[in-house]
């Protein structure tokens, strides 16, 4: 029983992982797609950024060597990741709802994370958390984790309570809506009360990893933890497969499309793929367009279809 | 009235509007449009236009689609509908805007962010039916049911809808109910795009079924395809008129002012939106003489389309915007020119310089600028003799959407009007975050049945105050203003605007383009370029 539950949690971060990759090819390996950027695009030249303009307000811009400031651009992303800058600014009610429920999950992330440092240190060199040091890290995970836990909590409970009663949420939340909140609520109270109810020699959060990972089933696990790890793992391998993956969407909405205002140059990769994408036969259907699934998208755009109307 | 509409009231079968709208329900104008008595009655859509065609949205109808005569007919289309939708999604169909479109379909968070950002939405006084996501929560609903065959379990996830007739004729009009600003899209934390989705919407039923309004198809790409222009300019024509305007030109001016037509090697070749030349030929007529007095050698082409900067495909539909973008760029490769310069207008900029940048490859990728950025080099390497108290009256700038958000050409335009300008004063707010003027996407040019009254009631209504509000320590009648927009559209919007309201008649507020200021500052050009009267 003890090692299906740990199979259980292993394979559900496998499906996470394997998801959340396979989501992030499928974007990937999408064409390049005709130019859609909105300004500012933050990795131009500071001068710019500041009014949103670009490389286009120089005369003879594509004389000038290319712009690429990734310092704008850090300047942008940290403060959207960590605090969601994008939400505070545009939508202040939701980001108070919204902010300590990411900001939850970024912690309780980073507790996984430290908790498997910790171990991983305590395999390769047992003994050098000992003492003081060990404490403090103890210390700084369980508060970390905690806290995490807490803020996803409220964050989601707020979310939830805001889908059900605002007016202009309401029309469009789905069921999988509610779900959704309520497994971070229900999953992470689990973890939350187990944690807090535990009883005084049940193993610490190191000893638990320890035992997931190498399926140590003398190792006793409290019940309600169980049950909150569970549903934490199975709602970890769901996300991927639901519109909660956004945080994959996100790198390609904001680098692959709102900033991305590469020019083509002559030769580049860009101009290798538009080659292969204008051999593509498409099949639109309707007359003015001309495709038939013969000609291609070179054909199909040099051919005037003005010509065969003044016929 | 508001009225809460849910995603699944498109299928609804009886055919009548989803909403209606009155003057009490819109957002609040500034004086003197102060309260809903001083604002027109809505015009009525006309009995016939009920009967003929799907008007079933709301209280107008833009597109204009006729009603199936039977049942099979209407299955036909939503079949011919599907298969769109299929296509929406193929590489090889749509790889022009396959990545965006698949990342807005499946991760809207839905948490109406976008909403506060759209002028439509806020306009209508918070319609439901405006509200940016609405459009997508229906194609996305579609998406994860028809595209991607979801079952039970996607219907509970995404949500369920019913697919008929009349979900598809409302989906045709509602497509045209968003001026693809893309100004919900820049507050979208996510990234996700609603003016993207109208526009795939729009190519879906121009590419797949053949529907598109006429103005934009008929009347727009294919008479430019075929006779060189949409105003119906052949090249014959557009050259007798640009003789004409030139004459005018140097009777206003006192300066010899010639326009050269298809000189080879020539640095620049510019292309006007040929509609200036048809409604504000002192546009042009200012074009040629700042370009000859600045000594930049230049040509205009007579070439098919390569008269008229105008792409409408931009708007509806991507191989009608492909095939007039090469036309513009052949023009340009045999003239040998250095690089085309886009006049003024905003969606031939964008089209020009940012969309067609991935159409263009190989020799057909000649450079192409802004006419902003030119004549911001012109005025300000002081090659031009500019007296700004020429110009000493209350002028404030709108930005197009086109040019500004969507390309990023905010400050030479600035620079300009603040060299030239005592009086510039900014709309606020400005720049990338400015409001679309109500004309976009072809909504200046569409003006059938009773479509322009919801253009200036709803789609324009907050560039309209922010005009107002710009003005309001100088609105009355002594004081002559002017509403500087670098965009043939955006000036037809402002113009028909104006008009509505009667804003010129009763408080003196014109309307015009930028490099008409420029000429009417030449210390070398007879006073009183810009005429106080109205055009």
């Amino acid at each position: 029983m003890t090692a299906m539950v740990y199979g259980v949690i292993l394979a559900s971060i496998l499906v996470f992982v394997i998801g959340s990759v396979a989501r992030a090819i499928r974007y990937a390996r999408q064409p390049i797609h005709l130019r859609w950027e909105l300004y500012p695009v933050p990795h131009a030249d500071p001068r710019r950024v500041q009014h949103g303009g670009s490389y286009f307000e120089d005369v003879d811009w594509w004389t000038r060597p290319k712009e690429f400031n990734l310092l704008g651009e850090l300047r942008f992303m940290v403060p959207e990741m960590l605090f969601m800058k994008g939400l505070w600014d545009f939508n202040r009610a939701m980001w108070v709802r919204s902010f300590p429920f990411h900001f939850g999950l970024y912690l309780a992330i980073g507790t996984v994370k430290l908790l498997v440092l910790v171990l991983l240190l305590d395999i390769l060199a047992p003994g050098l958390l000992a003492g003081t040091v060990g404490l403090a890290v103890h210390w700084v995970y369980t508060i970390t984790g905690i806290a995490g836990v807490i803020l996803a909590i409220l964050g989601a409970i707020l979310l939830l309570i805001r889908r059900l009663t605002h007016e202009d949420l309401k029309t469009c939340t789905t069921p999988g809506d509610i779900l959704n909140l309520s497994w971070f609520v229900v999953a992470f109270g689990c973890l939350l009360m187990g944690f807090l109810l535990r009883a005084p020699d049940s193993p610490g959060a190191v000893a638990m990893l320890r035992a997931i990972l190498f399926f140590d089933s003398s190792v006793r696990i409290p019940g309600l933890l169980v049950v909150g790890l569970i549903l934490s793992a199975l709602l970890a391998a769901y996300i991927p497969f639901t519109h909660m993956s956004h945080f994959i969407a996100k790198y390609f909405t904001y680098h692959a499309i709102r900033w991305d205002d590469r020019s083509l140059r002559p030769g580049d990769r860009i101009e290798k793929k538009l080659a292969e994408y204008l051999t593509y036969r498409p099949t639109w259907s309707a007359r003015h367009v001309g495709a038939d699934g013969a000609k291609t998208w070179a054909e199909v755009v040099t051919r005037n279809p003005a010509e065969a109307r003044k016929k | 009235m508001t009225q809460k509409l849910r995603p699944e009231d498109m299928s609804r079968e009886e055919k009548q509007p989803l909403v209606h709208l009155d003057n009490a329900d819109l957002m609040p104008l500034p004086f003197p449009l102060d309260g809903p008595a001083k604002d027109h009655t809505w015009a009525q859509l006309s009995l016939q236009a009920k009967e003929k065609y799907e008007c079933i949205l709301d209280d107008t109808c833009a597109v204009n689609v006729p009603q199936p005569k039977s049942p099979e007919e209407e299955r036909e289309l939503v079949g011919r509908f599907l298969a769109g939708l299929d296509k929406l999604f193929t590489r090889e169909n749509n790889w022009t805007f396959l990545q965006p479109l698949v990342l807005s379909m499946e991760h809207c968070a839905r948490c109406q962010t976008c909403a506060a950002a759209c002028h439509i939405y806020e306009a209508s006084g918070n319609a439901e039916l405006y509200r940016p996501t609405y459009r997508s929560e229906v194609m996305r609903r579609l998406y994860f049911k028809y595209a991607k065959h979801g079952g039970l379990l996607s219907a509970w996830q995404h949500g369920d809808i019913h697919l008929n007739w009349p979900l598809v004729a409302r989906l045709i009009e509602l497509s045209y109910r968003c001026n693809l600003c893309r100004r919900c899209a820049q507050t979208c934390p996510i990234g996700a795009d609603n003016g993207l989705v109208a526009h795939e919407l729009r190519k879906l039923f121009s590419q797949e079924m053949g529907i598109a309004p006429k103005e934009l198809h008929d009347k727009g790409s294919m008479l430019q395809l075929e006779v060189g222009s949409s105003t119906g300019m052949n090249p014959i024509v557009v050259k007798d008129n640009i003789a004409f305007i030139d004459d005018d030109t140097t009777e206003r001016t006192g300066v010899e002012v010639e326009t050269p037509w298809d000189v080879e090697g020539a640095e620049v070749l510019l292309i006007h939106n040929a509609g200036e030349i048809m409604a504000w030929p002192e546009n042009p007529g200012a074009f040629a003489l700042v370009l000859n007095a600045a000594g930049i050698p230049w040509t205009l082409s007579s070439d098919l389309a390569a008269y008229d900067a105008i792409n409408y495909g931009l708007w509806y539909d991507d191989v009608q915007l492909a095939r007039v973008a090469i036309k513009h760029a052949e023009a340009a490769k045999k003239l040998k020119v250095k690089k085309i310069v886009v006049g003024e207008c905003g969606h031939a900029h964008k089209a020009l310089a940012v969309i067609a940048d991935r159409i263009l490859t190989g020799d057909l990728n000649i450079p192409r600028e802004s006419s902003m950025t030119l004549l911001r080099d012109i005025v300000m390497s002081d090659r031009l003799r500019l007296d700004p108290s020429r110009n000493d009256f209350p002028v404030t700038l709108h930005d197009p959407c086109n040019l500004v958000r969507l390309m990023g050409v905010v400050e030479p335009q600035r620079e300009i009007v603040q060299k030239i300008c005592p009086q510039f004063r900014e709309m606020e707010p400005h720049g990338v975050d400015n409001y679309c003027c109500g004309g976009g996407s072809g909504f200046a040019i569409m003006s059938g049945n009773n479509f322009q009254d919801w253009r200036f009631h709803v789609a324009g209504r907050k560039k309209l105050q922010q005009i107002l509000t710009a003005f309001s320590d100088c609105l009355g009648p002594e004081t002559p203003k002017y509403v500087c927009a670098p965009c043939s559209n955006c000036k037809g919007q402002i113009r028909d605007m104006l008009a509505y309201y009667g804003l010129w008649d009763k408080h003196r507020i014109l309307y015009g383009g930028l490099v008409e200021l420029i000429v009417n500052a030449m210390v070398d050009v007879r006073p009183g370029y810009i005429q106080w009267e109205w055009h």
